[in-house]
């Protein structure tokens, strides 16, 4: 168990140092420079300014440099913001984020796991066709789509819940289920394929022969065998909930670090991209961990390992 | 009973299969003539009519410069079509060869190539299109290098996983016993045999690219290029729409509609796809 869970951490590790040399290499490749505007700056400001940002530097030092700034958790300066480091803003906007992030997690597992099981028990009915067709929905609207029907409707229309704030329970309303309905499709027609499939092996034969309550026999056993697909595929759906949060973000006018990466990109601002990339690699990785561990609680066999 | 539950649900996925198919082939066809069949020439550009709502002579109406809207959704067509298959290809053919070769070698180089894979595959890939798209440039080549280096680890796997199933099998074996060269294993033997599920990922990866490409457009990081022939895409479209959607929601909804039904579409054709490639699935 220790081996796999050091194992796990190698990799994770591997991981965000691949992501920050890409986001370095890209970014140093990239043309145009932060600095470059439409009025041409003398090339002597020029050299100022490269010189504070430690940009005449050879890009070997320049990327130790940045690899030094990782480890002790300094990012720099914003190049655009001078009064904030992009520690600082990343430090305000990632809380606004994890919520988000998290409210649509427990929004997809509240919907899913209800639908997938009532689906696969009942399959072949009209509430099992009707919840596989409302998922393959689901799953094909993209967030912008969905976050602008939703507030045309409830917004515009009806004029129930107020589209643009972040501050109060019913402004996360809309934004929650934009972000959560992809995963929660997702998790259902998975759920509910998987307990297809569990609820027809023999073991639930025997445990019905043995005169087991039905309840029992759906979650105890169909349900506890059909949770590993499921948690596989939450590594993945944590990378969905990350980088659709940046559009929802976006769509909803929230003050999350989605936004501050989409005008950092725009601004060329390269020391808040490589942060916020850093950030969200390794809020991944470290979900991707978290589904290890839980994988090998549930599946006894990788614990030998 | 159960069985004629079946046969209503098979009748009733066959009538969508063949609908998503009329669908994408009328996109893809839309995209292809659009020069064609606009209505109102190339530029669908009206003078005096703003803002118009949808009507006969605009069936979709005109956006806020006057130009026919209808017009500017079949030029859309063009860009995600080509973005959706251009991307899927580049991803096929890079992520085949990369697994046939890695399952096909075997050893520390399949073990090292693996890792590699594993590494790509939990990095945010909306991160790295955006990312990857400023080193190549927001026109419609540099979004198809940037979609199609991140879109590769899936076919990487399920290649390698399937070639190493193959390996096992018989005539594979007899193959190699009557001295035929690797290439012609991997060209005459495995490749046909591991084609369905490749299929299936293909079919599965042309609406995730439109996806990805509409939603990028949208947030204003997809294809900047205004006089572009190829047309303005889909998502740029829907972000005029967004900003006037108050007042005229029409804008927005023609956009939205014309990406949601095409990745809708793709998808139940991707279904449909498994479910015929894998009869164990039934």
């Amino acid at each position: 168990m220790l081996t796999f869970i050091l194992q796990r951490l190698l990799h994770g590790l591997a991981v965000i140092w691949f992501v920050a040399t890409l986001t370095f290499i890209l970014l140093r490749l990239a043309p145009g420079g932060p600095f470059d505007s439409e009025r041409k700056l003398p090339p002597e400001v020029l050299a100022n300014i490269e010189a504070k940002y430690h940009l005449d530097e050879p890009l070997s030092k320049q990327y130790l440099r940045y690899l030094a700034g990782i480890i002790h958790l300094d990012l720099g300066p914003s190049y655009k913001y001078l009064d904030r480091g992009v520690k600082e803003i990343i430090l305000d906007t990632l809380p606004t984020s994890a919520l988000l992030g998290l409210l649509a997690l427990v929004f997809a597992l509240m919907v899913s796991f209800p639908t997938g099981l009532i689906a696969a028990y009942f399959r072949n009915s009209w509430i099992d066709r009707f919840s596989l067709l409302t998922a393959t929905f689901g799953i094909s609207v993209p967030h912008f789509i969905l976050g602008a029907l939703l507030i045309w409707l409830f917004a515009v229309q009806l004029g129930w819940l107020q589209a643009g704030r972040w501050d109060n329970t019913a402004s996360m309303i809309l934004p929650t289920i934009t972000l959560g309905a992809a995963p929660a499709a997702y998790i259902a027609a998975l759920l509910r394929s998987t307990l297809i499939e569990a609820l027809g092996e023999d073991f639930i034969r025997t445990a019905r022969a043995k005169g087991l309550r039905e309840d029992a026999v759906l979650f105890k056993h169909a349900l506890r065998n059909s949770l590993l697909p499921v948690l596989t595929v939450m590594g993945p759906l944590t990378a969905a909930l990350l980088t659709g949060s940046f559009v929802v973000e976006y769509v909803f006018a929230i003050p999350g670090m989605g936004r501050f990466f989409i005008t950092a990109v725009t601004d060329r601002d390269y020391p808040l991209i490589m942060g916020v990339t850093l950030v969200y690699t390794a809020l991944l990785v470290g979900a991707n961990f978290l589904v290890d561990l839980c994988y090998a609680y549930v599946d006894p066999r990788i614990r030998v390992y | 009973m159960a069985r004629s539950n079946q046969q209503k649900n098979g009748r009733v996925s066959d009538l969508l299969f063949t609908f998503s198919l009329v669908f994408v082939v009328a996109v893809a066809a839309a995209g292809f003539l659009a020069p064609w069949i606009s209505p109102h020439g190339a530029g669908g550009l009206e003078e005096k009519q703003i803002l118009e709502v949808p009507s006969l002579a605009h069936l979709m109406g005109t956006d806020s410069l006057g130009r026919d809207l209808l017009t500017r959704v079949l030029f859309g067509a063009r860009v995600s079509m080509a973005v959706g298959i251009g991307t899927a290809l580049i991803a096929l053919v890079i992520g085949s060869a990369y697994g046939l070769i890695s399952g096909f070698i075997g050893g520390n180089l399949d073990h090292l190539m693996m890792r590699l894979v594993d590494i790509f595959y939990g990095l945010p890939d909306m991160l790295i299109f955006i990312l990857l798209s400023l080193l190549f440039g927001r026109n419609i080549g540099g979004l198809l290098i940037a979609l199609g280096l991140v879109s590769w680890v899936r076919f990487a796997r399920i290649a390698r996983g399937q070639v190493l199933q193959a390996k096992e099998f018989l005539f594979v074996e007899g193959a190699r016993a009557m001295g035929a060269s690797r290439r012609r294993i991997i060209l005459h033997h495995i490749l046909p045999n591991i084609l369905g599920p490749i299929i299936v990922t293909l079919s599965f990866s042309i609406p995730a690219a439109i996806l990805a490409e509409s939603t990028l457009s949208f947030i204003g990081l997809g294809i900047n290029d205004p006089y572009s022939a190829w047309g303005t895409s889909w998502g740029s479209l829907a972000q005029d729409g967004w900003r006037a959607m108050r007042t005229y929601p029409h804008i927005l909804f023609f956009p939205a509609a014309a990406i949601f039904l095409t990745i809708l579409a793709f998808n139940t054709l991707g279904n449909a796809l498994s479910d015929l490639l894998n009869p164990r699935g039934k």
